[in-house]
């Protein structure tokens, strides 16, 4: 039995082991697991990942989750180009730092605008006052100020001249605000053009077809949303709600 | 020139690295950096580590922060034990996705009942609300389970017979807690033999001794008692908006 990939192409961390993973020509079954309809809480895919959440990787008997992980393990087992995670001790410890960071960071930010601007309306038929948007994207700001001096410096990418696995980590992140409409983009040059070489690098195809469905979330305004995700995510969203 | 580490021994990622410097015999020059006197924020940290965090690394030139970034340069520039570090593709990629998992789970669950339970009754004026630190713990007992079953499951350690990486990192964080009087591994047995040995393949000497500080409630209030009132206002800010 093959690789097989457990991906969603609307969560940040599928887009990135799938680009990865195609840019590199790493032959995979994709798995759909749809979140909108509850499947990462069927039987069959706890087996794969008990945590309920994609990515998740099954090669032979080997499972695995975390798209960090993930991506660590596809670029040692394909021996992926040395750009990607750099075998220069200080690069690589670049790569890592970056990975650690964006955690409690970008990740943590990022996402709350598509729950402010998509989700939590569509789940609970209810808006957020703007001010909540408005803080969200403040503690993204504060975020995006620090990628920018602390990891993006002047350098074409984060760690110096060549794409590596922490661009791609922050750009499919960056790209769940810009398609609620939070252009993070627009007044930061500087990351505008980081992102376009990041495109480059991944090609413009690959990065388009990725981030399809992502950016077309607004027409999903009418989708059947499965109970059991409604249920899952109340406590989450009443959270939010505070 | 040596390896300078910049430690506070209160936190969690920072005994990590001490704990595995120390461990593997790795020559650094310890640089205190006081979070109660706000010695992060000093223009000298700024420039070992503009987000002003510890721990942070100086090697030379090279300058490193994030707990997990450090112990991997640590263990690739001196070499250390395989186990730390498996080079076995699947154990390794297990140690990763440890490492990964923590940062919103048992790190972010753990440091909540530590602040609301240690520090908050330090620093501000009035306490919060029963309920935070119920609704916390809660929060840190369901991530514990996952911890059980998805990581530790039947194992001694998270990659199976020898210590890693992951299981200093998991033992630093559920310290925490402990260091606020709740402690998670009683009515846990499974967890607490799985403490045992790693405080053993550590050394019990050294994970004493980074522990100190943390395991002495009256220390730290002593040291809450004299903080600088800028820095305390400060404080006291941010765990109002973290703690919401
Ligand atoms: N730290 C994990 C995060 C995985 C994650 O949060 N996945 C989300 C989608 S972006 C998910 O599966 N959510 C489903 C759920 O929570 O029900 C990673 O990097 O892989
Ligand atoms: N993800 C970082 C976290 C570092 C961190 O949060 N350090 C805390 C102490 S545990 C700190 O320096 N806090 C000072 C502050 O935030 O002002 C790591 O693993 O190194």
């Amino acid at each position: 039995m093959g690789l097989e990939l457990y991906l969603d192409l609307l969560s940040q961390p599928c887009r990135a082991v799938y680009i990865f993973a195609k840019k590199n020509r790493i032959p995979f079954e994709f798995k759909h697991v749809e979140l909108f309809k509850g499947q990462q809480f069927t039987e069959e895919f706890k087996k794969v990942n008990m945590l309920k959440k994609v990515p998740a990787l099954k090669d032979g008997p080997f499972l695995l989750a975390e798209s960090t992980a993930i991506l660590l393990y596809l670029s040692r087992k394909y021996n992926t180009p040395d750009h990607w995670y750099p075998s220069d001790i200080e690069a690589r410890a670049r790569v890592d730092e970056y990975l650690s960071w964006h955690h409690t960071n970008i990740r943590a930010n990022a996402p709350k605008t598509m729950w402010i601007k998509v989700l939590i309306p569509l789940l609970t038929g209810q808006s957020l006052p703007p001010e909540k948007l408005q803080e969200v994207m403040e503690g993204l700001a504060t975020s995006l100020k620090q990628f920018e001096e602390k990891f993006l410096q002047d350098k074409p990418f984060i760690v110096g001249s060549e794409i590596s696995l922490a661009d791609l980590v922050a750009i499919v992140e960056l790209m769940q605000p810009v398609a609620v409409g939070c252009d993070v983009f627009e007044d930061r040059p500087k990351l505008a053009e980081w992102r376009n070489r990041v495109e480059e690098a991944v090609g413009e195809e690959l990065f388009q077809q990725a981030h399809e469905l992502i950016l077309n979330i607004k027409e999903l305004s009418n989708i059947q949303v499965d109970p059991r995700l409604k249920e899952q995510l109340t406590p989450v969203l009443l959270k939010m709600l505070k | 020139m040596v390896v300078e580490l910049y430690l506070d021994l209160l936190s969690q990622p920072c005994r990590a690295v001490y704990i595995f410097a120390k461990k593997n015999n790795i020559p650094f020059e310890f640089k205190d950096v006081v979070l109660f006197k706000g010695q992060h924020m000093s223009e000298e940290f700024g420039k070992v580590n503009p987000l002003r965090k510890v721990p942070a690394l100086k090697d030379e030139a090279f300058t490193l922060a994030e707990n997990t970034a450090i112990l991997l340069y640590l263990s690739r520039k001196f070499n250390t034990p395989d186990h730390w570090y498996p080079s076995d593709g699947q154990k390794r990629a297990k140690v990763d996705e440890y490492l990964s998992w923590q940062h919103t789970a048992i790190r972010a669950q753990g440091s909540k009942v530590f602040l609301i339970k240690a520090l908050v009754p330090l620093l501000m004026d009035k306490p919060f609300p029963p309920e935070k630190l119920e609704g916390a713990i809660e929060e840190l007992n369901s991530t514990l389970k996952q911890f059980e079953e998805k990581f530790l499951q039947g194992k001694l350690f998270i990659v199976g017979n020898e210590i890693s990486l992951a299981d200093l990192v998991a033992l630093v964080e559920l310290m925490q807690p402990v260091g606020a009087g709740y402690d998670v591994f009683e009515g846990s047995p499974k967890l607490a033999e799985w403490r045992h040995r790693v405080e053993e393949a550590i050394g019990k000497e050294l994970f004493q001794q980074a522990h100190e500080a943390i395991l002495n409630v009256k220390d730290m209030a002593a040291a809450a008692a004299q903080l600088d009132p800028q820095l305390k206002e400060k404080l006291k800010q941010l765990l109002q908006k973290n703690l919401k």
